[in-house]
């Protein structure tokens, strides 16, 4: 069966390292993902901000290129992409007006057939089962899983985990190993596209959501998507500022703890790429530590 | 219904709300969940209830008053309200309306202006390469915004990193991004 990859403009750009522990991790379990040939953005909050038709058209020609290409299935790795190219699909899935229009507008036949799957789906149906006889080295850390928006809301059309407290993403850290936490803001808002225009509320609420990570003892917080990352680990100084502390954990995206446990090299991951250093802390001496 | 609303049946703004997004303002009976959980509420100058209970009235001045006011631009589109509204009403999307009526109209409040040139100059960098560039784009901004030295401590470590790409990536067929720009958001 042939994969498609949907990697969307912040994973060639600003959080390359996503993509590249996403493609290191299944080329660790034979999986090749193929790229969408000449994908274009998916419009992002920009597009349905202005412009509800641009909205449509923008990930409308991504699923038709996907189709061109023979895909059954399209790996979304980027919560915002996902978010968009499934709404998208859903609209155009219940409105035969609608699907025509925007068919037009692209100038390209649509049926809407593509099975897209976010990060976590995929871990689901093509990794999880084969994880834990490949792990070599358990991935033994307490952990917050953080969901963010749009990887889990709207529930009503993406159908995805449950919109308030959601597992999935703590049942795949359990299995490498690490203690998922319960913690209050799972899915609150990181204030995401804001990062640029709006400086001050991403510092406001990203800073309540590292905060609580580290008051409830995580030793790293665990992400889904590119904003969110950018978001908590690249604008960490005013995340700080904001909450007048000095937290240091790491924001670590789940394919590269998986990637870690799996033992792919920490580099071909993109660790090295992070603002916030991923300094955790080694096994051994952690145990003697605790020993202490 | 008040006799003086009732001109407003078909062409009020509940009308037209439920034509442009098939979502009825008329089921919200005011709980308050939505701003309750709204990230940015603190922000806004009206919250999404009473975004909503605005919208009820069908008064043309409020309409305009919503068209003009800040929170449409503040909401981040968390969908944090359609997720918690007990009568699930889409309140997100009729943000994204009202925005799209804002922008045309020329309404566009005046604090929002920055968000607003940063929407623009994220969509321009799309139509321009058919990806968007994140160099072009924070360029573009300060050009607009005239925020010239914010992040600019940013740029060297995000080099050092491997991120800042300086040569945008152009799909082939930009011609294609530029026909669907200009049948959409630049449409005559």
């Amino acid at each position: 069966m042939k994969i498609g990859l949907y990697p969307g403009c912040s994973l060639k750009g600003g959080s390359r390292e996503y993509k590249e522990s996403v493609v290191a991790m299944a080329k660790a379990f034979d999986i090749q993902l193929e790229e969408i040939p000449d994908w274009n953005c998916c419009g992002a909050t920009a597009a349905h901000n202005l412009s509800h038709e641009l909205s449509l058209s923008l990930p409308a020609r991504n699923l038709s290129l996907a189709e061109q290409a023979g895909f059954e299935i399209l790996v979304v790795p980027c919560a915002a992409c996902y978010s968009r190219l499934t709404i998208v699909q859903h609209e155009l899935n219940e409105d035969k007006n609608l699907k025509k229009k925007v068919s037009d507008i692209i100038e390209m036949p649509y049926n809407g057939t593509v099975k897209i799957l976010n990060v976590i789906q995929f871990l689901q149906q093509f990794i999880i089962d084969k994880l834990p006889e490949k792990i070599v080295k358990p991935f033994d850390y307490k952990v917050a899983c953080y969901y963010g928006c749009l990887l889990v809301r709207p529930h009503g059309i993406l159908k995805f985990d449950r919109p308030e407290d959601p597992q999935t993403m703590d049942a795949a850290m359990k299995v490498i190993g690490a203690e998922a936490i319960d913690w209050a803001f799972k899915v609150e808002c990181c204030g995401a596209g804001l990062s640029m225009s709006r400086t001050d509320v991403v510092g406001k609420l990203s800073g309540r959501i590292v905060k609580d990570a580290y008051d409830r003892g995580a030793e790293a917080i665990i992400v889904a998507c590119p904003m969110c990352h950018s978001n908590l680990d690249m604008r960490r100084p005013e995340i700080n500022k904001a909450i007048g502390e000095n937290i240091e954990i790491p924001v670590i995206y789940i394919t590269q703890a998986i990637g870690m446990a799996v033992g792919i090299d920490e580099e071909e991951l993109g660790l090295q790429r992070h603002f916030v250093p991923v300094n955790l802390p080694k096994k051994e001496l952690k145990t003697q530590m605790e020993e202490k | 219904m008040h006799d003086s609303h009732e001109h407003n049946e078909d062409n009020g703004i509940k009308a037209k709300v439920l034509k442009e997004t098939g979502v009825n303002i008329a089921k919200c009976y005011q709980c308050g969940k939505c701003s309750a959980g709204c990230p940015v509420n603190t922000e806004m100058d009206f919250p999404p209830s009473v975004v909503m209970r605005l919208l009820q009235t069908e008064d043309p001045k409020l309409e305009e008053k919503l068209l003009k006011s800040f929170a449409i631009w503040m909401c981040v589109t968390c969908e944090m309200c359609y997720g918690r509204c007990p009568m699930e009403i889409d309140i997100p999307k009729i943000m994204d309306y009202l925005r799209e009526r804002s922008l045309k109209e020329n309404k566009v409040n005046p604090k929002a202006k920055n968000i607003v040139k940063f929407h623009k100059a994220f969509l321009d960098s799309v139509n321009y390469t058919g990806r968007l560039s994140e160099l072009g784009l924070t360029i573009d901004y300060k050009m607009r915004s005239l925020d010239l030295f914010q992040d600019v401590a940013l740029a060297p470590k995000m080099i050092a990193r491997g991120k800042l790409h300086f040569i945008p990536e152009f799909i082939k067929d930009t011609e294609k991004l530029k026909s669907i720009f200009s049948k959409t958001i630049n449409k005559k």
